[in-house]
């Protein structure tokens, strides 16, 4: 039998807020995280503004051991402590456990390890110093190292897994841990994904000549998703991380619930009919966001809110024309939608996490975050679904079901529903 | 140095890596750098690391798994600093 799967808790660390109550109000409000950054000007990046959260060391110090703190300079793995930590206490646990938690369980995905760790390693080595190295680089360049901290420090004994599935992998994390609570696999999962996305990523990147470069001086309108002005994304980092419980479990500890998980679903469109490397197949996202709908168990018009992939490149339209497809809706028909990209950039494999706590504060919150620079839709999009369903001021909007997606690279999709907890 | 003062140096280079700060209030040549300082074994190459950069010296294997008492590692860095000078 399988169980209900609640949401319980919620943390976030992203460019534009680096705690709960920060981003909530930043994402009513529209306020932007991106900023220029000088160093890639320098670099001679193409694009030079990203979306980088206002993070110090110091700021972990209530999280981590002082002796786990000194050593540890993966920023990507900081992110993902942080936000994880965040989830756990604002579900109404303290961090600090004796025991081992075999009844919770850890899915947090990364897309790739802390490279600039690997470059203090491959600087030391190639300067024969490897001796020099010590003994905390293995477990910060490992792709499991976010894992390993996180489950460590609250002592979890389920399942760990690190999951990467490049712009996928946040909400592909949410949904396993998902699916190990539905059957019955475990009690409690802490789920999310965490990005640092530093200049040797950016970098490659930039060469795709995939990324924003017509507004690197105005910095807060280089990230357009959907505008007919838009050029490409603007790369972000940060985590966002939830709790996930069985609906008893909840209960029995009287825990506060934000909202439920009703399904969802992660495919590949093959990279055939269209899908390739770096694009989705129409088909498999459309078959994606179908069989999420069959799993949660609803029709398509229950939908009231869509939070999309939606970078702001070329794909937009696609992905537009996808979900309208899947869903069978369009004109004033089609739900609103919106991108939290226009704010915070493409937080690659921490987009799904971060978004998704977005999307549950639109839930707990009932409101439609705006889509910002938007100020010239593509029109191609408008005669699809309607100017009214871009809002680009906070909506207050009646939201009971909410579907949010994201698709990657290497073709894989995943979409996730979820709704008020009734 | 007298092996009073490499204590007292040494006290520094294990700070990073003692939690629990006050237990290197009382340290002495018998102290146990994993059992009474609740220092993680791993660690151990860390300070390794840290004292041959601290005394300028190199620490090799053999001499290096000596290193569990605080008065094994003196004997070892008075070792190798007589080494080397």
């Amino acid at each position: 039998m399988s169980k209900r799967v609640v949401i319980t808790g919620l943390g976030v660390v992203s460019p534009n807020g680096m705690n709960v109550p920060d981003f909530l109000h930043s994402i009513k409000n529209g306020i932007s995280g991106i900023k220029y950054v000088p160093l890639f000007e320098e670099l001679k990046f193409n694009c030079q503004v990203c979306g980088m959260p206002e993070f110090e060391w110091e700021q972990l110090r209530n999280y981590i051991t002082e002796t786990s703190l000194y050593g540890l300079k993966g920023k990507g793995i900081a992110f993902g402590i942080k936000a994880a930590l965040d989830a756990w206490m604002d579900a109404g646990n303290s961090i600090v456990s004796d025991e081992t938690l075999y009844e919770t369980g850890c899915v947090f995905g990364s897309s790739v390890a802390d490279t600039d760790v690997i470059k203090n390693a491959i600087n030391r080595v190639d300067a024969k110093e490897s001796k020099k190295l010590g003994s905390r680089v293995v477990e910060q360049i490992m792709n499991s190292g976010v894992t390993a901290y996180i489950s460590g420090r609250l002592g979890l004994g389920n399942k760990i897994i690190s999951n990467s599935s490049a712009c996928a992998t946040g909400t592909q994390a949410i949904l396993m841990g998902y699916e190990y609570i539905k059957y019955g696999m475990a009690k409690r999962m802490v789920v999310g994904s965490s990005e640092y996305v530093d200049s040797y990523v950016f970098g490659a990147f930039d060469s795709m000549r995939v990324l924003s470069r017509k507004f690197n001086d105005q910095p807060e309108k280089a990230s357009r998703p959907m505008s007919i002005s838009a050029g490409g994304f603007v790369p972000g980092s940060g985590a966002g991380a939830l709790i996930l419980e069985d609906l008893d479990f909840a209960l029995a500890r009287g825990a506060k619930i934000y909202g439920e998980i009703l399904g969802g679903s992660n495919n590949s469109g093959g990279q055939r009919s269209g899908g390739t490397m770096t694009a989705p197949a129409a088909a498999g996202v459309v078959r994606c966001i179908t069989d999420a709908i069959a799993q949660a168990n609803i029709k398509a018009d229950d939908i009231d809110l869509i939070s999309g992939h939606l970078t702001a490149t070329i794909a937009d339209k696609q992905e537009i024309q996808n979900w309208s497809d899947a869903l069978g809706r369009r004109g004033e028909d089609f739900p609103m939608v919106n991108s939290l990209k226009s704010m915070i950039g493409h937080c690659l494999s921490a987009a799904g996490s971060i978004e998704m706590v977005a999307a549950v504060l639109q839930l707990e919150h009932q409101f439609v975050h705006p889509n910002i620079n938007i100020e010239d839709p593509n029109p191609e999009i408008i005669d699809l679904i309607t100017a009214n369903n871009l809002p680009t001021n906070m909506v207050n909007k009646d939201i009971n079901v909410l579907a949010k997606a994201n698709f990657g690279f290497g073709d894989v999709n995943t979409c996730l529903i979820i709704s008020k907890y009734k | 140095m007298d092996r009073n003062a490499i204590l007292n140096e040494l006290k520094k280079v294990l700070t990073p890596y003692t939690e629990n700060k006050e237990l290197l209030n009382g340290i002495t040549e018998e102290t146990d750098l994993i059992k009474d300082l609740k220092i993680n074994s791993a660690n151990l190459v860390d300070i390794i690391i840290d004292a041959e950069s601290a005394y300028n010296i190199e620490i090799d294997f053999d001499s290096a798994e000596k290193m569990y008492l605080v008065g094994n590692c003196i004997d070892v860095i008075l070792d190798k600093m007589n080494q080397s000078a």
